[in-house]
């Protein structure tokens, strides 16, 4: 047996040496499997695409129950490139490589109502999630507003809360409650998609306002259709540093008002 | 020649995140505001224009197309390195407060969009 674990020993040294490589051939056969389960289980009704982010959701579910650790599936060494290739610089990459092609006019004719969802979309969010909170319990205006950060993505949540100063067990609930909605909009959108009129660019554009987590958008528009994820993600993109600004100071105020 | 493509793609996207930072901290913010919009936009206008000049070689193309195809993989490994259990196992506040905002904002998608198509003179399709 000696032998063996040797064997094991130089593929698993090189694995984790090109793991960028492993992360590539990976995923490949992550899409391979899923095209095969879209064609024969789900006779094309449910798309590939989607069938291999839930996938990925299963994946990074076994690495995190095996390691114990924050990353999915990349904290087990020979897969530590699936996080090089998921991680925001590679993703940032391809979703402005998306927008190649797109005509400028389009984004144009929705300008106004991709501004409005903006607003919207970080208000309701910070308010459902304050709401949630007093509920909880709660009840001060510094963790309802960093919960409510929370709501809109993961990196308000945190942002907002260093900034009024809130308890790190909030932020890490506020970051907690960031990633549900994150990996919820990935899971959903092909679900729902059909129920919400979300099969236009303009659709889109007000999609990706509304939900702003941007990890969620480009998830979730890859597995319902592929040509309307740079309308999603533009808007999208503008969200979280909007809701950075809005967060600690308007909708803070809003809170302590409401609150007292 | 390729990288020509990706080149012109990856210089989009710097000045587009350095401009995003830019904005941010004249806002008094430690974050990116807009940057990948940005460069979305720059990549748009200037490709447009290269293409009327007759700039853009297939080749070319091809630099900034191979990106935008690996996107579905590239979400895929975004998938695959979430902290899905960190999300599972964070209680029923973090949850609970995540899937409301979820659900809210999916019920806005068709009311803001029939509001903006409100805005445009001609009637929709069923209306005719």
């Amino acid at each position: 047996m000696g032998w063996l674990s040797s064997i094991w020993a130089i593929i698993e040294s090189v694995l984790s040496k090109y793991s960028l490589v492993t992360a590539f051939a990976l995923v490949a056969a992550t899409l391979f499997v899923s095209g095969l389960l879209s064609k024969y289980l789900t006779n094309g009704r449910l798309h590939g695409s989607a069938l291999a982010i839930f996938l990925g959701l299963v994946l990074a579910c076994l690495g995190g129950y095996w390691t114990e650790g924050t990353k999915g599936l990349a904290d087990i060494p020979i897969f530590a490139g699936v996080a090089i290739l998921g991680g925001s610089v590679l993703r940032d990459l391809a979703i402005v490589a998306t927008a190649f092609g797109v005509r400028l006019q389009e984004f144009w004719k929705t300008g106004v109502s991709g501004v409005l969802s903006l607003f919207v979309g970080i208000f309701v969010s910070f308010f459902v999630g304050a709401l949630v909170a007093y509920a909880a319990g709660y009840r001060d205006p510094v963790s309802m507003t960093t919960i409510g950060g929370g709501a809109a993505t993961y990196i308000v949540g945190p942002v907002t809360g260093t900034a009024i100063g809130a308890t790190s067990e909030v932020q890490a609930l506020s970051v907690a409650a960031g990633l549900v909605k994150s990996i919820l909009v990935m899971f959903l959108t092909p679900i729902l998609a059909p129920w919400i009129g979300l099969n236009n660019p303009r659709s889109a554009l007000i999609y990706g306002g509304l939900m702003g987590t941007t990890s969620g958008v480009a998830g979730g528009l890859a597995a319902t259709d592929e040509k309307l994820v740079p309308y999603g993600a533009m808007t999208a993109t503008f969200y979280t540093g909007l809701g950075c600004l809005l967060g600690p100071s308007l909708v803070y105020m809003l809170v302590m008002l409401v609150v007292s | 020649m390729v990288i020509y493509g990706t080149g012109l793609l990856a210089i989009c996207l710097l000045v587009g995140v350095i401009a995003g930072r830019l904005i941010g901290m004249s806002l008094g913010l430690e974050a990116n505001v807009g940057g990948v919009g940005i460069a979305m936009l720059l990549l748009i206008v200037v490709t447009d224009r290269l293409q009327s000049a007759g700039r853009m070689s297939p080749p070319t193309n091809q630099g900034i197309l191979f990106w935008s195809a690996v996107y579905i993989p590239v979400v895929v490994a975004m998938a695959a390195s979430r902290n899905v259990i960190g999300a599972l196992d964070a209680g029923g506040v973090a949850i609970i407060a995540g899937v409301l905002s979820v659900l809210a904002c999916f019920a806005l998608v068709p009311l803001l969009s029939r509001i903006s198509a409100g805005q445009e003179t001609t009637l929709p399709e069923e209306e005719r």
